[in-house]
């Protein structure tokens, strides 16, 4: 059994079973909607103040629909002993974490995608930086945010309260990756300076993060 | 051992007295800050002793996901408490230090925002262990605790592009800096102080973590051979 292959499949397994219940996608579609109209009412802001805090308020919302994605990748596994049946099979560890990962952050990339336009309605968001620039910050981002939670919803799944360990350990240690998006989202939407350095640093979070990930998950897949 | 941690807690309290009385009493008063400035005694060394309790968290977490033994946990644990307790203080004593002096209780600067950040994350640690059930806690908490030192170095590099405010490093700074030597005597005596005081804290931290590990392993093994009590 090779990574590639049992990546694919668990993968693909995870997809399937997505599309045909929609859990994930439906609750974090409808939370981060509750969220950009809660946000609305909360400043009411003109068209130019959007722009400003835009960046903040679009990151916030999808790193709390984010955590509802997140919470849900391993607690199916658990029902009927699928973890531990994994873990007596030859297959390796990190492959299972890979899948994982992958599958959230296609899910949260859709979710995106799919609320982007509402953004842009919704608070009369006009970029006057490049937007090309806003789908690297996205899919950068994404992946800073999804592989550190794929990995701490590992952890958290085996504590006594299951749901609101997740971002308790995960926000913390997200705070760079954060910092760089929403400071990145808001210089490309205002044109105000390059967002070059925060882009290297997501990359370099991504990198680092992703390693450490794939060094220690089979420890945690293991622990007893 | 024991009379050497007693010779060594006796030691200790004396060097505290005595840092105490360099630090208040012989420590030149500052020209611009005057007193408040004397907190610089008490605010560097606890950073000092914070960091070296976060570090000595993550060098004992790597030694237990390599070698598994317990006592390693215990000593994570430890360091990872202290280093809280020192952290709250910087976090305490600089506020107090800055509303004279800047005018301001807090500012979003990199140093500030890094020890907070620092904080936020080893609370989540002891938060984790708390929460965490069974044999499983010190492989899940050692894992934080790398994902947590590896998370340091990025958040002061992403804080400090995003802004800078806290007095630059007045030692080995540029061709002003320095203190004067009646100053840099009473800051190392407090340094010396409150490593050992942190080194206290540590061990006995360390011997209580041992102790509920036996506790522990002693119900368990009672539980094994089906006694009651």
């Amino acid at each position: 059994m090779n990574t590639l292959s049992v990546t694919r499949a668990t993968l693909m397994k995870d997809l399937r079973m997505e599309w045909r219940s929609k859990d994930a996608i439906n609750s974090m579609l409808f939370f981060s909607l509750l969220v950009v109209v809660i946000f609305s009412f909360a400043f009411n802001p003109t068209a130019e103040e959007s722009r400003l805090i835009a960046g903040g308020l679009i990151w916030v919302a999808f790193l709390f629909a984010a955590v509802v994605a997140l919470n849900q990748t391993w607690a199916r596994e658990l029902r009927n002993q699928v973890l531990d049946a994994y873990r007596v099979s030859p297959a390796p560890p990190n492959a299972l974490f890979l899948a994982k990962a992958l599958g959230n952050f296609l899910f949260v990339v859709i979710l995106e995608a799919l609320m982007a336009p509402l953004f842009v309605v919704f608070y009369q968001l006009r970029s006057v930086g490049p937007v090309w620039q806003l789908v690297v910050v996205a899919l950068l981002g994404t992946w800073a945010l999804v592989v550190n939670g794929t990995f701490f919803a590992a952890l958290s799944i085996r504590t006594r309260s299951r749901e609101i360990m997740l971002p308790l350990i995960l926000f913390p240690i997200s705070i760079p990756a954060l910092l760089a998006m929403v400071d990145a989202t808001t210089m490309i939407l205002t044109g105000d300076g390059t967002p070059d350095f925060w882009l290297k640093m997501l990359l370099v979070y991504d990198v680092v993060f992703t390693m450490v990930c794939l060094l220690l998950f089979e420890s945690v897949l293991n622990a007893e | 051992m024991k009379s050497i941690s007693v010779l060594f807690i006796v030691f200790t309290l004396a060097l505290l007295g005595f840092s105490t009385y360099q630090a208040l009493v012989v420590a030149p008063t500052e020209q611009t800050m005057g007193d408040v400035q004397r907190i610089f005694y008490y605010h560097v060394p606890s950073a000092w002793v914070a960091f070296l309790c976060f570090f000595l968290n993550f060098l004992a977490s790597v030694a237990y996901l390599v070698t598994r033994r317990s006592n390693a946990d215990a000593l994570a644990v430890a360091g990872a408490e202290v280093g809280v307790v020192f952290c709250t203080i910087v976090l305490i004593t600089g506020p107090i230090w800055a509303r004279p002096v800047w005018g301001i209780w807090w500012t979003w600067d990199a140093r500030l925002t890094t020890t907070l950040v620092l904080w936020l994350i080893y609370v989540s640690y002891l938060v984790l262990r708390k929460y965490a059930s069974g044999g499983q806690t010190p492989v899940l908490a050692a894992a934080l605790a790398i994902f947590g030192f590896v998370d340091v170095p990025i958040v002061y590099m992403s804080i400090r592009w995003f802004r800078t405010q806290h007095p630059s490093p007045v030692m080995g700074g540029g061709e002003n800096s320095g203190l004067d030597p009646a100053m840099l005597h009473a800051f190392l005596w407090n340094l010396l102080a409150f490593t050992c005081v942190g080194i206290i804290l540590v061990a006995a931290r360390y011997r209580l973590q041992r102790m509920e590990d036996e506790v522990e392993g002693a119900h368990a093994q009672l539980a094994l051979q089906g006694g009651t009590r």
